[in-house]
């Protein structure tokens, strides 16, 4: 029988192939358990020692076949699966004289593998970071022992559609889009790790669809990542449909920079990077600048801040790949999801509204000041034109304060993020401190609906179409405009959210004001085929729909509606 | 007993990477030994082919460890092994 399920569709695109489930999280083995007395220490500790093993070795294998950095990772988690001190302290849980009596094979593990991770945790920093692969070793074991598959993505001869209730940032590292060629989860939202993967891949994707975690394997499905769609027993229409997809999608028009509307009006597209090989992919693909540069993806692996010669290097690396182009650098954005471990203190009871982005520089400064003279010093070696901007700017206090530390490093460009509604709401002020704009609309949507952005329950919430925020991208834009006239200086306001890299939305933030996007570098040539289709007047019509619509479906609906060009494309 | 002090020269520890170098190592010597902290008591040497015993001691850039074996061979096996932690792994 057929079956249909319906999701929040992320990346656009129709595909049609088997499923495979993600594996379950290995769930914890149980404590005191009467164990048979016709079950020795003795063949518990061998079942140990062979699961332990069979997991090293399965390590080793995957190891060989990685890339460089993987590679190195994947080979300390394999010595760690067959670890002397864990096997011995497992084993040692085994026997009747262990305080607590004997635990069974799983348990022991279990308990043995939490020690070590403890200790760990207690050292801080990159120790502390470990702790995941040792919990990823652990959770192997168990399964092997349990006869069950092994976390993670599952391997397969063919491409297949990964179903998943949601994807962890690990998780990216060994998804091989080679394989893969639609993600479908049942939890996880618009601005979920899984959604931004699979942007950041091409991949076709739906989130937030219940259901879909219970897919059997092997299934055959029809996933639509634009409609937010599966089907299972694909009817003809169907095939033909996702046949259609394959050939339009290797032939929509590569993207050559000077984007333009319809009317001739110049709407550059920029890239989102975080390194100098992001950027060189980035200007392959016509990017036309960079809109953000993520200055906390250069030193995510580091617990000590990063020397001023090696920030010179990595940011001088992506301004050599844009000579005489726009790149706006944005400081470090630490905190929330991207702890640093010198900037952030990792027991904050809420992240997302606690001292991250520029407000560390109220509980470690000098860090800010260093930065901005790297980016400085980087800029003079280079022929791109640099901006600078600040992450989580609440205040026009802030906003001066930020442009006067630009001003003392030589920087001649300042600007911040307009991530938290009070940015927003007093965009005037904010403005007339600063060059520029730029909005993060994963994170003001985030605060604007109170929305945690991991979470799938509440991704209807957290959709950057809700009206809440293009209210506040439209406040943004006119404080710019009243800014630009009271200063007699333009006040570009720019996007670099997710938001960007959905063509019909593109449309309309281009409609309420908005001068600039910024983007993962496979969004562009989508992205460009439909704005070339729209004038301003109409991106401003669309923009005036979407507002008055009374919900982000709607809004959605009414503008895909007005744009027919989505679905000749398939986005 | 044959025992040598080194100093940690990898930048950000004995992190995942150069524990693993290191760990391998002092498994292929086939022989027992043991890596403490220079001030810590004896009984507190771990296994060295132990990568999560080594990740627990938390050893830092520039902090000395002491290396100890028996055997005939230890005298040389130690002064390898010491040489792989007096190595950058981060550079």
């Amino acid at each position: 029988m057929q079956e249909n399920f319906s999701g929040v569709g992320v990346a656009p695109g129709r595909v049609l192939g088997p499923v495979r489930q993600m594996p379950k999280p290995v769930q914890e083995p149980h404590a005191n358990v009467n164990i048979p007395t016709d079950v020795t220490v003795e063949s518990q500790a061998a079942r140990v020692k062979d699961a332990a093993k069979a997991v090293q070795a399965e390590l080793r294998s995957r190891a060989a076949t990685a890339a460089r950095e993987g590679k190195e990772v994947l080979e300390a988690t394999a010595l760690m699966a067959a670890d002397p001190m864990l096997i011995k302290s497992a084993v040692k849980l085994l026997s009747p004289e262990a305080p607590g009596g004997a635990r069974t094979a799983e348990r022991a593990v279990w308990e043995a593998a939490a020690t070590v991770a403890e200790t760990l945790k207690g050292l801080g920093g990159y120790m502390a970071e470990r702790v995941a692969d040792v919990l990823d070793v652990r959770a192997r074991i168990v399964a092997e022992l349990r006869g069950l598959p092994a976390p993670g993505i599952p391997s397969s001869e063919g491409p297949f559609i990964l179903a998943a209730e949601d994807l962890a940032p690990a998780d990216t590292a060994t998804l091989d889009p080679a394989k893969v060629i639609a993600l479908i989860t049942s939890g996880g939202g618009p601005q979920s790790h899984t959604a931004i993967l699979a942007r950041a891949l091409g991949l076709p994707a739906v989130v937030a669809a219940p259901g879909v975690d219970d897919i059997a394997d092997g299934t055959e499905v029809y996933v639509d990542g634009a409609a937010g769609t599966i089907t299972t027993e694909p009817s003809e229409e169907l095939r033909v449909a996702a046949k259609a997809w394959a050939t339009q999608a290797s032939t929509l028009a590569a993207f050559t920079g000077d984007n333009a509307l319809a009317d001739g009006y110049r709407v550059p597209l920029l890239a989102n990077v975080g390194t100098g090989t992001d950027a060189v992919k980035a200007a392959d693909a016509g990017a036309e600048g960079v809109g953000l540069l993520r200055t906390e993806f250069c030193f995510l692996d580091r617990d000590t801040e990063p020397t001023v010669e090696e920030q010179i290097a990595a940011y001088g690396a992506v301004f050599a790949a844009f000579p005489n182009k726009k790149v706006v650098v944005r400081t470090l954005d630490a905190g929330a999801d991207k702890p640093l471990p010198f900037l952030t203190n990792a027991d904050e009871p809420n992240p997302a509204l606690g001292v991250r982005g520029y407000r560390t520089d109220l509980t470690s400064p000098g860090v800010l000041e260093r930065q901005l003279h790297a980016i400085a010093a980087a800029e003079a070696e280079h022929e791109a034109e640099v901006w600078v901007m600040a992450p989580m700017i609440s205040t026009a206090a802030e906003a001066s304060r930020f442009a006067a530390l630009c001003a003392e490093a030589g920087l001649k460009t300042p600007g911040v993020m307009v991530e938290v509604p009070s940015a927003a709401l007093t965009a005037a002020a904010v403005l007339s401190e600063v060059s520029f704009a730029s909005l993060g609309t994963n994170d003001l949507t985030q605060y604007a609906m109170a929305a945690d952005r991991q979470l799938g329950p509440l991704a209807t919430l957290n959709d950057p179409w809700q009206p809440a925020v293009l209210h506040l991208v439209k406040l943004t834009a006119d404080g710019a405009a009243t800014a630009a006239a009271a200063t007699a200086t333009a006040k570009p306001v720019g996007v670099c959210g997710e938001a960007a890299a959905d063509p019909a939305l593109a449309a309309v933030l281009i409609g309420l004001g908005v001068t600039t996007l910024s983007m993962s570098p496979r969004a562009l040539s989508a992205v460009a085929a439909v704005l070339k289709t729209v004038t301003l007047a109409r991106a401003q019509q669309l923009a005036a729909l979407a507002l008055a619509a009374p919900s982000a479906a709607t809004s959605r609906s009414i503008v895909r509606e007005h744009l027919p060009v989505l679905d000749d494309l398939g986005l | 007993m044959a025992e040598r002090i080194a100093t940690i020269a990898s930048r950000v520890g004995l992190h995942a990477r150069p524990a693993a170098v290191f760990t391998e190592a002092a498994r292929g010597t086939g022989l027992d030994i043991t890596i403490a902290a220079q001030d810590a008591p004896v009984a507190d040497a771990v296994d060295a082919s132990s990568i999560l015993a080594l990740m627990s001691l938390g050893i830092h850039h520039g902090d000395r460890v002491v290396l100890r074996a028996e055997g005939p061979d230890a005298e040389a096996a130690l002064d390898a092994l010491s040489r792989i932690l007096e190595t950058d792994h981060d550079a």
